[in-house]
């Protein structure tokens, strides 16, 4: 019986819809994700989907920006696209620039807004929609825990972008999660020492702490590091998120005896909290017949653009700089400065290093497999990705490599060269046993791999 | 049926049937299509706009019925969230404490709040809610750390009691289920190119939903909905009669208030975590958004708002560059770098601006909402002709 005949009549038409229907509403396979597949979300085809989660609106919009830049380029770069860029100086040679295990890389792209909710919300739409087998980015330590919490839950792998927070790899770590930007514990670590050469042993610092999570431990952090150098610490005040003028906050340091301002801000806040305080002439003061000097743990170079002059002179620590003269980091602002005509900044270094760190565990495990990317990444010993030999620890999914003291330059020479690197404070210096009181309580866990 | 009339019943029957055949329904491009970015049936959005609708259900018992502005009604959502987490905390991963709870914490905060506020009305209303929402927000965010963990967001942790319940299973924390069926479990179906998921979690929000949406219904219907509306209409006069309207307005309050603490409840059960940004202004706002643009004091609009809202933020900021590309891969280069020129700011991070366009659209055009719109509609294909209009007017004030 042929189902259609011309011309078309009304009944043949119903018959062909009906048979159509019929054939549709057949169903073809009938799976539930627990026994169709080894793991949650594993490419069957030739591509392979990665999970680009980043804040695109809200105060780290900057670095949202620049962080997908930088996963753009990597991508590319694991396609066998563009100049490779760090693929050549990466110790471990298991990327050949076809993709991961010979899937060509397919990513999505999802906004944070910088809210625990809606980055959550995005990277579960990139997990149940898109089938994206590994999420990564952000760029505030809040929504990186929470991230994390749901990929543990869910079944894939987090690889963090920028969150300096201790709780990261503290107690909010997960078997799933893995952190390679550095921490508060090692920004103290690192500052202390420069610190007592530069200004001397007897000061008095005034502490600022943006009044949330990662303003708590960096506060303590540096108060710790530094009090075991002998400093005091007159005085510690908390002081709003959202504020954006700090002259209440800066008035009563004016008053104090103190001699150092630690400014525990970051992004927004720290560029207004250093503005005032030089607006202040906190700078031209001597306090106890020493200079005052103000000190900003965390710095970035688009915080440090912000600020403008005021960051003259001034040190903290930071995770990587462009400046940076070994190889991998001579590729990567090579390859990255080619494509966008500026250097990276240390967020877009993160995260770049981590798409290919993941992309690495995936081919050395030999599959996509949580479980077995997580082995892979633990006690993974590499270099030649900008930070010299660094180690994934494997008790707390924490690198260890070196950190960078910088000072704010005196003679900047372009708009990006606004940072000069002080020190590189060598590992061991910053390395602590994994049950540090700073990072007490939580667990890793056993991998989850969603089946 | 159930106590409600022939027009209600087949609302209601409408709205099982959508929101049963949700999953379908969303999903109406094949998975491989270019088409496939703008489907959103999949678990999370669909919880997500069921979620919502229930929150904006309630607010709009309370601005829809009595004309008070409620700025601040996102708290009782974060409180609501914050007391079923620690419900998952302390007690087990079974959803119903942590539902229960979350509504009845809601429930007392949004009495303490509302005796207070409701002492003014008018602007000065929604500016009490606005700071008490506020207050709440900044207290979770800083002080309470403690209870709240401020800015990370409360979580669960492999060493949380779970007193009825089991810390750990296999060094994982276990799913939030209900009586055993975990929420993530989801059944998969394949139709030809198309594919539908059916998410546990997706159809507990749908039970809770539908009754929370008839408990609304017979409050709109009943003598007290009629009081509310009295309220609406002119307080004063109420007043002078010699009817205390404070405490309808107070119940309506603390009914919609334990609306919004059941939407956290139900957002903690879908997934375990509270972070503080719920509480924030914008997420009060967004409340109030949701519900004008579906038709404030209908009784559907605010689900459609609500969904309306959800599947901007969640399809449209996915949209980037490349897949505008991929789209147009067909037209000639210029053309194609034009166009994703042209379209760009709308899309991915521009969400927020195509938000904006649609809800200025349809605040001007369509003063009562998508409703108004779908009303229209109807009006414009129905077989009766006009005759029917002029009963359907708003009763003008006997002034």
């Amino acid at each position: 019986m042929t189902l259609i005949r011309k011309p078309l009549s009304r009944r043949s038409v119903l018959r062909a819809g009906a048979a159509g229907g019929a054939l549709l509403a057949t169903p073809t396979l009938l799976t539930s994700r627990a026994w169709a597949q080894g793991y949650l979300n594993e490419p069957t085809g030739s591509t392979v989907t990665l999970g680009f989660n980043v804040p695109q609106t809200g105060p780290y919009a900057d670095e949202g920006a620049d962080e997908l830049r930088a996963y753009e380029l990597a991508v590319e770069h694991l396609n066998g696209e563009g100049d490779g860029g760090m693929l050549g100086t990466f110790s471990s040679k298991a990327l050949k620039g076809n993709g991961i295990l010979g899937k060509k890389v397919e990513y999505v792209t999802g906004d944070t807004q910088t809210k625990s909710d809606a980055a959550r919300a995005s990277a579960k739409s990139m997990i149940e929609k898109d089938g994206a087998i590994m999420i990564t980015g952000g760029s505030s330590s809040g929504v990186a825990v929470a991230v994390q919490a749901l990929c543990q839950e869910a079944g894939v792998i987090f690889m963090a972008g920028l969150t300096h927070s201790n709780d990261t790899t503290g107690k909010d770590k997960r078997a799933n999660g893995f952190r390679h930007f550095f921490n508060s514990y090692m920004s103290g670590a690192a500052l202390a020492p420069v610190l007592k050469n530069a200004y001397g042993a007897d000061r008095k610092a005034y502490h600022l702490t943006a009044d949330y999570n990662w303003g708590y431990t960096t506060e303590q952090a540096v108060r710790e590091s530094t009090e075991a150098l002998g400093w005091d610490t007159v005085e510690t005040v908390k002081t709003p998120l959202a504020a954006t003028d700090f002259s209440a906050y800066i008035t009563p340091v004016l008053q104090s005896d103190a001699d150092v301002l630690v400014l525990n801000h970051y992004g927004g806040n720290m560029v207004n909290s250093l503005t005032n305080a030089v607006q202040f002439g906190l700078r031209d003061k001597v306090v106890n017949g020493k200079n005052f000097e103000i000190i900003v743990p965390l710095y970035s170079r688009l915080m440090a653009k912000g600020a403008g002059a005021n960051v003259k002179g001034i040190f903290g620590s930071t995770n990587w700089h462009w400046s940076l003269q070994d190889e991998g980091s001579k590729a990567f602002v090579r390859s990255f400065g080619q494509k966008y005509g500026f250097p990276p900044s240390q967020a877009a270094h993160t995260c770049y290093v981590q798409a290919l760190l993941y992309a690495d565990a995936c081919e050395r495990a030999g599959t996509f497999n949580p479980c077995g990317v997580v082995e892979a990444l633990e006690g993974f010993e590499f270099d030649g990705l900008g930070n010299g030999p660094t180690l994934y620890r494997a008790e707390d999914h924490q690198c260890f490599k070196d950190v960078l003291v910088v000072k704010g330059k005196e003679n900047p020479s372009s708009e990006f060269d606004l940072l000069e690197i002080v020190e590189v404070t060598p590992v061991e210096q910053v390395t602590y046993a994994p049950d540090h009181p700073q990072f007490a309580g939580g667990a890793l866990g056993s991998c989850n791999s969603g089946a | 049926m159930f106590g409600l009339d022939k027009k209600d019943t087949s609302l209601f029957f409408l709205v099982v049937v959508l929101v049963a055949l949700a999953p379908f329904l969303l999903n109406p491009f094949p998975e491989n299509s270019e088409l496939a970015q703008f489907n959103a049936g999949y678990p999370d959005l669909m919880q997500r706009f069921l979620i919502f609708g229930i929150f904006a259900i309630g607010f709009n018992i309370l601005f829809g019925l009595t004309g008070y502005l409620s700025f601040g009604h996102a708290a009782f959502l974060g409180v609501g969230s914050y007391a079923g987490v620690w419900m998952m905390k302390l007690l087990t991963m079974n959803v119903i404490p942590a539902i229960f709870m979350s509504v009845v914490f809601a429930g007392l905060f949004s009495l303490l709040v509302g005796y207070i506020s409701l002492r003014r009305s008018g602007i000065y209303f929604s500016i009490l809610t606005l700071a008490f929402a506020q207050m709440s927000f900044s207290l979770a965010y800083s002080v309470l750390t403690p209870i709240t963990a401020g800015e990370t967001g409360l979580q669960l942790a492999l060493d949380d009691p779970r007193i009825i319940g089991v810390s750990a299973v296999d060094g994982s924390i276990p799913a939030a289920n209900l009586f055993g069926l975990p929420m993530r479990e989801s059944f998969e179906l394949a139709m030809g190119g198309w594919l539908f998921t059916f998410n546990a979690g997706y159809y507990l929000c749908a039970v809770v939903m539908l009754a929370a949406f008839y408990v609304a219904i017979r409050i709109f219907r009943s003598p007290f909905g009629m009081m509310l509306r009295a309220v609406k209409s002119n307080q004063q006069r109420m007043n002078f009669t010699g009817v205390n309207s404070k405490p309808y307005t107070l119940a309506a309050f603390v009914i919609s208030g334990m609306y919004a603490g059941l939407a956290g409840g139900l957002m903690v059960a879908m997934d375990p975590l509270a972070g503080a940004e719920r509480m924030q202004w914008t997420a009060s706002g967004e409340v109030v958004l949701m519900t004008i643009l579906g038709g404030a004091g209908t009784l559907i609009g605010p689900v459609l708002g609500a969904g309306f809202i959800k599947y901007f933020e969640n399809i449209f900021s996915k949209i980037n560059d490349n897949v505008l590309y991929e789209w147009f891969s067909a037209l000639p280069d210029g053309l194609a770098d034009v166009l994703v020129f042209v379209i760009h700011p709308f899309i991915g991070k521009g969400w927020h601006l195509t938000l904006g366009i649609m809800f200025m659209l349809i605040v001007i055009f369509l003063p009562g909402g998508i409703m108004e719109g779908i009303e229209r509609l109807g009006r414009l294909f129905s077989r009766k002709k006009k005759s029917e209009t002029p009963s359907r007017a708003a009763p003008a004030p006997a002034e």
